[in-house]
């Protein structure tokens, strides 16, 4: 399996806290890696890492190809993150916010392409021209991650997202899991939701302290 | 880095327009500033005619804080930066989208300030054809160095207080050139007011260019 991620002795310092101690992974295409540990175990802040939200403070890290020393800005139009915030502006409707993200993204047609996420994550029709402000928290996330998905990203960074999902919802992003790595995609998902989340998962990592204490 | 400025700027302005913060919040304020300036500078229609370009500029460089602190404040509201930073957005086009819509914001405002000078200062509107490029060339002036600065206060705690001292410091320059050209274009004499207004110029193109390199490490960074 070709890798995504090679990781070896990655040290991330957040202020004076060192998030990440020390981390070593291997993670090949299309696979889903599921990252477990308590909180403050380090899962945010290696996806965010993974994404060249956070610097690499030591060791060394190439995702995608790219080494996240120099080559992030290349490297971020072909990852895509959802944390805990939805990156969702409240004055404008569901479908501009979909847009928006597809065009950014380069993506070809991007009102079709948003119209397409937005049918495939199932936001209703007469929500979309919407303010998202106007939305519950669970549509939100939804629109969110209608907003990841039109941008056809190679690795899945996901952070907590069945969090705010009814129970419709956290199966139709099971099955987009899904669907991304039959189609070549590898995902990383952070998640207390253990159950749900190792069905989906083909290798699990367990972190404590800032590095990886079990892969299983 | 078009494609993404011209995202940005329409994303931009259809928030303001959305949120409608200019028309309900800024618009007001400004006319507010003028307003004391007035009554601070006595009736006496002849000092506030004289001081007028001064007022002017100084009304709309203090406009110009509340834009940007909203444009950046989009941002910062549920994980914005971070979600253009993963998006791959080229940051010049984030520093020209941004700048284009706070622009816009202004422009429109100083057509309302200048009507209102005119009315509430009695200012004699003329020398147009001055008046207008300088507007135009001073409001880049103020936005360039407005969008930089932002976007380095945007990420810090003290964002509010933080901005006007690192930005009206910069902008003297500019007042003192936009006061100057405006004078040159209310009383007539436009050669020393296109002196001015080149000076002016350079100013922007300088900001502007210092903008789009300073982005990346700016939204990275800050």
């Amino acid at each position: 399996m070709e890798p995504v991620l090679t990781l070896r002795g990655v040290v991330a310092v957040l202020g004076r806290f060192p998030a990440l101690a020390g981390v070593d992974l291997d993670v090949g295409a299309g696979s889903t890696v599921l990252l477990v540990g308590p909180n403050g175990a380090g899962k945010s802040t290696l996806l965010r890492l993974c994404a060249g939200l956070v610097g690499l403070t030591a060791g060394s890290a190439t995702v995608l190809g790219h080494d996240l020393r120099t080559g992030r800005r290349e490297l971020r139009r072909r990852v895509g993150y959802l944390g805990h915030a939805n990156g969702l502006y409240d004055e404008l409707t569901v479908e501009e916010n979909v847009r928006f993200w597809a065009r950014i993204a380069r993506v070809p047609e991007p009102a079709a392409a948003a119209d397409a996420a937005l049918e495939r994550l199932a936001v209703a029709s007469r929500l979309r021209d919407l303010g998202v402000g106007r939305l519950s928290a669970g549509q939100r996330r939804r629109v969110a991650l209608a907003a990841f998905v039109v941008r056809r990203p190679e690795l899945w960074l996901l952070d907590e997202p069945h969090a705010g999902l009814d129970a419709t919802a956290r199966d139709d992003l099971d099955d987009l899991v899904r669907e991304a790595t039959a189609a070549g995609a590898t995902v990383l998902v952070a998640s207390h939701e253990l159950e749900r989340a190792t069905a989906l998962a083909s290798r699990t990592v367990r972190l404590e302290g800032g590095v990886v204490v079990d892969v299983a | 880095m078009w494609r993404d400025a011209f995202a940005v700027a329409g994303r931009d302005l259809r928030i303001e327009a959305r949120s409608r913060v200019a028309v309900n919040q800024v618009v007001p304020f400004a006319f507010i500033v003028l307003l004391l300036f007035g009554f601070a500078l006595d009736p006496d229609r002849g000092i506030l005619q004289r001081v007028t370009p001064g007022l002017f500029w100084v009304t709309v460089l203090l406009s110009a804080l509340v834009v940007v602190q909203r444009s950046f404040a989009i941002e910062r509201s549920d994980g914005g930066r971070d979600a253009l930073r993963v998006g791959g957005i080229d940051p010049a086009g984030v520093f020209l989208g941004k700048g284009a819509a706070i622009l816009v914001v202004l422009l429109v405002l100083e057509v309302a300030l200048l009507a209102a000078v005119a009315v509430l200062y009695g200012a004699p509107l003329a020398g147009w054809p001055l008046l207008v490029v300088s507007a135009v060339v001073t409001t880049v002036g103020i936005v360039a160095p407005g969008t930089i600065y932002g976007a380095l206060a945007s990420g810090l705690r003290v964002r509010e207080t933080v901005l006007p001292l690192l930005f009206l410091p910069v902008v003297a320059p500019v007042m003192i050139g936009a006061t100057r050209a405006f004078e040159a274009a209310l009383e007539g004499s436009t050669g020393a007011g296109w002196r001015w207004c080149g000076l002016l110029a350079v100013f922007a193109a300088s900001y502007t260019a210092l903008g789009m390199l300073l982005f990346e490490p700016l939204l990275e960074e800050s």
